[in-house]
Protein backbone atom coordinates (compact mmCIF):
# COMPACT_ATOMS: atom_id res chain seq x y z
CA UNK A 1 0.00 0.00 0.00
CA UNK A 2 1.09 3.80 -0.86
CA UNK A 3 1.70 4.91 2.15
CA UNK A 4 2.76 9.11 1.38
CA UNK A 5 5.96 10.17 3.06
CA UNK A 6 6.80 13.44 4.72
CA UNK A 7 7.87 14.96 1.34
CA UNK A 8 4.91 14.36 -0.58
CA UNK A 9 2.87 15.83 2.57
CA UNK A 10 4.71 18.91 1.81
CA UNK A 11 3.91 19.29 -1.99
CA UNK A 12 0.76 18.50 -1.60
CA UNK A 13 0.23 21.28 1.07
CA UNK A 14 1.91 23.92 -1.34
CA UNK A 15 0.28 22.36 -4.86
CA UNK A 16 -2.63 23.78 -5.85
CA UNK A 17 -5.04 22.10 -6.95
CA UNK A 18 -6.10 22.94 -10.43
CA UNK A 19 -9.82 22.87 -9.92
CA UNK A 20 -9.62 25.40 -6.77
CA UNK A 21 -9.54 28.57 -8.60
CA UNK A 22 -11.49 31.50 -7.78
CA UNK A 23 -13.61 31.70 -11.08
CA UNK A 24 -14.13 27.38 -10.82
CA UNK A 25 -15.63 27.33 -7.52
CA UNK A 26 -17.84 30.47 -8.09
CA UNK A 27 -18.95 29.38 -11.47
CA UNK A 28 -20.17 25.73 -9.15
CA UNK A 29 -21.39 27.34 -6.60
CA UNK A 30 -23.58 30.34 -8.86
CA UNK A 31 -24.74 27.05 -10.81
CA UNK A 32 -25.59 25.71 -7.12
CA UNK A 33 -27.56 28.50 -6.45
CA UNK A 34 -29.44 28.90 -9.68
CA UNK A 35 -30.79 25.28 -8.38
CA UNK A 36 -32.05 26.26 -5.26
CA UNK A 37 -33.43 29.51 -6.76
CA UNK A 38 -35.65 27.03 -8.87
CA UNK A 39 -36.81 24.60 -6.77
CA UNK A 40 -39.41 26.39 -5.33
CA UNK A 41 -40.25 29.61 -6.21
CA UNK A 42 -42.29 31.42 -3.52
CA UNK A 43 -43.29 28.15 -2.00
CA UNK A 44 -40.27 28.27 0.90
CA UNK A 45 -39.51 30.20 3.31
CA UNK A 46 -36.57 32.34 3.53
CA UNK A 47 -34.40 30.13 6.24
CA UNK A 48 -35.11 26.73 4.00
CA UNK A 49 -33.58 28.45 1.12
CA UNK A 50 -30.61 29.97 3.74
CA UNK A 51 -30.31 26.29 4.76
CA UNK A 52 -30.35 25.26 1.22
CA UNK A 53 -27.49 27.84 0.11
CA UNK A 54 -25.62 27.02 3.06
CA UNK A 55 -25.51 22.89 2.05
CA UNK A 56 -24.37 24.30 -1.22
CA UNK A 57 -21.60 26.22 -0.26
CA UNK A 58 -20.13 24.03 1.95
CA UNK A 59 -20.81 21.02 -0.86
CA UNK A 60 -18.92 23.23 -3.45
CA UNK A 61 -16.13 24.10 -1.43
CA UNK A 62 -15.62 19.97 -0.65
CA UNK A 63 -16.65 19.03 -4.44
CA UNK A 64 -13.55 21.54 -5.52
CA UNK A 65 -11.30 20.61 -3.37
CA UNK A 66 -11.25 17.28 -4.48
CA UNK A 67 -11.14 13.78 -3.00
CA UNK A 68 -7.50 13.53 -1.88
CA UNK A 69 -8.48 15.62 1.23
CA UNK A 70 -10.00 13.44 4.45
CA UNK A 71 -12.00 17.05 5.42
CA UNK A 72 -13.59 17.32 1.29
CA UNK A 73 -14.30 13.32 1.43
CA UNK A 74 -16.33 13.60 4.76
CA UNK A 75 -17.83 16.58 4.41
CA UNK A 76 -19.31 15.14 1.10
CA UNK A 77 -20.72 11.77 3.18
CA UNK A 78 -22.18 14.19 5.25
CA UNK A 79 -24.05 16.40 3.08
CA UNK A 80 -25.25 13.03 0.73
CA UNK A 81 -26.28 11.50 3.58
CA UNK A 82 -29.50 13.58 3.89
CA UNK A 83 -32.04 12.10 6.70
CA UNK A 84 -35.43 10.47 5.67
CA UNK A 85 -33.68 8.44 3.27
CA UNK A 86 -34.25 4.97 3.26
CA UNK A 87 -31.62 1.72 4.06
CA UNK A 88 -27.79 2.40 3.52
CA UNK A 89 -26.22 0.49 1.10
CA UNK A 90 -23.80 -1.94 2.94
CA UNK A 91 -20.35 -0.66 2.88
CA UNK A 92 -17.67 -2.50 1.31
CA UNK A 93 -15.20 -1.17 2.82
CA UNK A 94 -14.11 -1.18 6.28
CA UNK A 95 -12.90 2.25 7.54
CA UNK A 96 -10.63 2.56 10.96
CA UNK A 97 -13.50 4.12 12.98
CA UNK A 98 -11.47 3.92 16.45
CA UNK A 99 -11.69 7.08 17.67
CA UNK A 100 -8.41 8.69 19.07
CA UNK A 101 -8.23 9.29 22.58
CA UNK A 102 -8.03 12.85 23.82
CA UNK A 103 -5.61 13.65 26.08
CA UNK A 104 -5.68 17.73 25.55
CA UNK A 105 -8.67 19.39 25.35
CA UNK A 106 -7.64 21.78 22.33
CA UNK A 107 -6.83 18.87 20.35
CA UNK A 108 -10.42 17.18 20.98
CA UNK A 109 -12.24 20.89 19.88
CA UNK A 110 -10.11 20.45 16.57
CA UNK A 111 -10.98 17.00 15.57
CA UNK A 112 -15.22 18.04 16.56
CA UNK A 113 -14.29 20.81 14.23
CA UNK A 114 -12.30 19.64 11.20
CA UNK A 115 -14.60 16.77 9.22
CA UNK A 116 -13.53 13.56 9.67
CA UNK A 117 -10.95 14.82 12.17
CA UNK A 118 -12.39 12.10 14.87
CA UNK A 119 -10.08 9.24 13.75
CA UNK A 120 -7.01 11.23 12.36
CA UNK A 121 -3.45 11.43 13.66
CA UNK A 122 -2.30 14.41 14.93
CA UNK A 123 0.24 15.17 12.58
CA UNK A 124 -2.54 14.41 9.44
CA UNK A 125 -5.16 16.51 11.69
CA UNK A 126 -3.07 19.86 11.53
CA UNK A 127 -2.49 19.65 7.76
CA UNK A 128 -5.88 18.83 7.13
CA UNK A 129 -7.16 21.41 9.44
CA UNK A 130 -4.63 24.14 7.53
CA UNK A 131 -6.64 23.49 4.16
CA UNK A 132 -10.21 23.49 5.70
CA UNK A 133 -8.80 26.82 7.08
CA UNK A 134 -7.75 27.76 3.36
CA UNK A 135 -10.39 26.59 1.53
CA UNK A 136 -13.20 28.03 4.50
CA UNK A 137 -11.58 31.78 4.15
CA UNK A 138 -12.04 31.64 0.23
CA UNK A 139 -14.94 30.37 0.15
CA UNK A 140 -15.92 33.00 2.55
CA UNK A 141 -14.77 35.46 0.40
CA UNK A 142 -16.10 34.52 -2.38
CA UNK A 143 -19.94 34.50 -0.64
CA UNK A 144 -19.04 37.74 0.48
CA UNK A 145 -18.28 38.79 -2.63
CA UNK A 146 -21.30 37.82 -4.11
CA UNK A 147 -23.63 39.66 -1.58
CA UNK A 148 -21.53 42.85 -1.89
CA UNK A 149 -22.12 42.51 -6.04
CA UNK A 150 -26.11 41.50 -5.92
CA UNK A 151 -26.95 44.34 -3.08
CA UNK A 152 -24.72 46.70 -5.16
CA UNK A 153 -27.21 45.58 -8.41
CA UNK A 154 -30.41 45.77 -6.21
CA UNK A 155 -29.20 49.48 -5.34
CA UNK A 156 -29.20 51.08 -8.28
CA UNK A 157 -32.31 50.01 -9.75
CA UNK B 1 10.37 -1.56 10.01
CA UNK B 2 7.40 -3.64 10.14
CA UNK B 3 5.33 -1.04 11.86
CA UNK B 4 2.00 1.14 10.20
CA UNK B 5 4.06 4.21 10.16
CA UNK B 6 7.77 5.46 11.04
CA UNK B 7 7.95 8.32 13.93
CA UNK B 8 7.04 11.54 13.12
CA UNK B 9 10.04 13.84 14.23
CA UNK B 10 9.64 17.02 16.39
CA UNK B 11 10.88 19.05 13.14
CA UNK B 12 8.04 17.56 10.97
CA UNK B 13 5.19 18.60 13.55
CA UNK B 14 7.03 22.60 13.86
CA UNK B 15 6.68 22.80 10.46
CA UNK B 16 2.88 21.71 9.94
CA UNK B 17 2.15 24.14 13.03
CA UNK B 18 3.59 27.41 11.37
CA UNK B 19 2.18 26.70 8.51
CA UNK B 20 -0.85 26.48 9.92
CA UNK B 21 -0.26 29.48 11.73
CA UNK B 22 0.55 31.18 8.55
CA UNK B 23 -3.34 30.18 7.33
CA UNK B 24 -4.40 32.17 10.72
CA UNK B 25 -5.23 35.89 10.35
CA UNK B 26 -3.64 37.30 13.25
CA UNK B 27 -0.02 35.39 12.58
CA UNK B 28 -0.08 37.35 9.38
CA UNK B 29 -0.96 40.42 10.58
CA UNK B 30 1.59 40.40 13.74
CA UNK B 31 4.09 38.58 11.84
CA UNK B 32 5.00 37.21 15.21
CA UNK B 33 6.97 34.69 16.11
CA UNK B 34 7.12 30.93 17.34
CA UNK B 35 3.51 30.90 19.62
CA UNK B 36 3.05 27.91 21.66
CA UNK B 37 0.98 24.56 20.41
CA UNK B 38 -1.90 25.19 22.79
CA UNK B 39 -2.35 28.78 21.88
CA UNK B 40 -1.84 28.07 18.15
CA UNK B 41 -5.17 25.32 18.51
CA UNK B 42 -6.78 27.51 20.56
CA UNK B 43 -6.86 30.21 17.77
CA UNK B 44 -7.73 28.04 15.16
CA UNK B 45 -10.65 26.60 16.67
CA UNK B 46 -11.78 29.97 17.26
CA UNK B 47 -10.97 30.97 13.39
CA UNK B 48 -12.73 27.76 12.37
CA UNK B 49 -15.87 28.88 14.72
CA UNK B 50 -16.15 32.05 13.26
CA UNK B 51 -15.83 31.25 9.32
CA UNK B 52 -18.82 28.94 9.98
CA UNK B 53 -20.87 31.41 11.89
CA UNK B 54 -19.63 33.74 8.95
CA UNK B 55 -20.72 31.03 6.24
CA UNK B 56 -24.02 30.85 8.09
CA UNK B 57 -24.47 35.06 8.24
CA UNK B 58 -23.90 35.09 4.19
CA UNK B 59 -26.10 32.33 3.37
CA UNK B 60 -29.20 34.16 5.31
CA UNK B 61 -28.09 37.60 3.66
CA UNK B 62 -27.92 35.58 -0.13
CA UNK B 63 -31.45 33.65 0.88
CA UNK B 64 -32.76 37.40 1.50
CA UNK B 65 -31.56 39.04 -1.30
CA UNK B 66 -32.29 36.12 -3.84
CA UNK B 67 -35.90 37.06 -2.95
CA UNK B 68 -36.05 40.15 -4.34
CA UNK B 69 -34.04 39.82 -7.23
CA UNK B 70 -34.76 40.02 -10.59
CA UNK B 71 -34.25 36.49 -12.64
CA UNK B 72 -32.34 37.80 -15.70
CA UNK B 73 -30.02 40.63 -15.76
CA UNK B 74 -28.65 40.57 -11.84
CA UNK B 75 -27.26 37.20 -12.87
CA UNK B 76 -25.16 38.32 -15.46
CA UNK B 77 -23.75 41.35 -13.51
CA UNK B 78 -22.68 38.97 -10.68
CA UNK B 79 -21.08 36.89 -12.54
CA UNK B 80 -19.28 40.30 -14.44
CA UNK B 81 -18.20 41.24 -10.90
CA UNK B 82 -17.03 38.27 -9.71
CA UNK B 83 -14.85 37.73 -12.63
CA UNK B 84 -13.52 41.92 -12.16
CA UNK B 85 -12.64 41.04 -8.42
Amino acid sequence: MYRRSFKDTKSSLGSPNPNFSKPMVALRFLRALSLVRCSGPGARSPSYRARGIRRAAYACMAASAGPRRAWSRALLRKIRRRPGRGLRRPRAVIRRRRPVGGGDPLEVALRRLVPGGGCMEYCRLLEEAADYVKCLAMQVRLMQTIVDSASHVNSID
Amino acid sequence: MSGRGRRITDEEINELISKLQSMLPESRRRNAGRVSASKLLKETCSYIKSLHREVDGLSDRLAGLMDTMDSNSPQAEIVRGLLRS
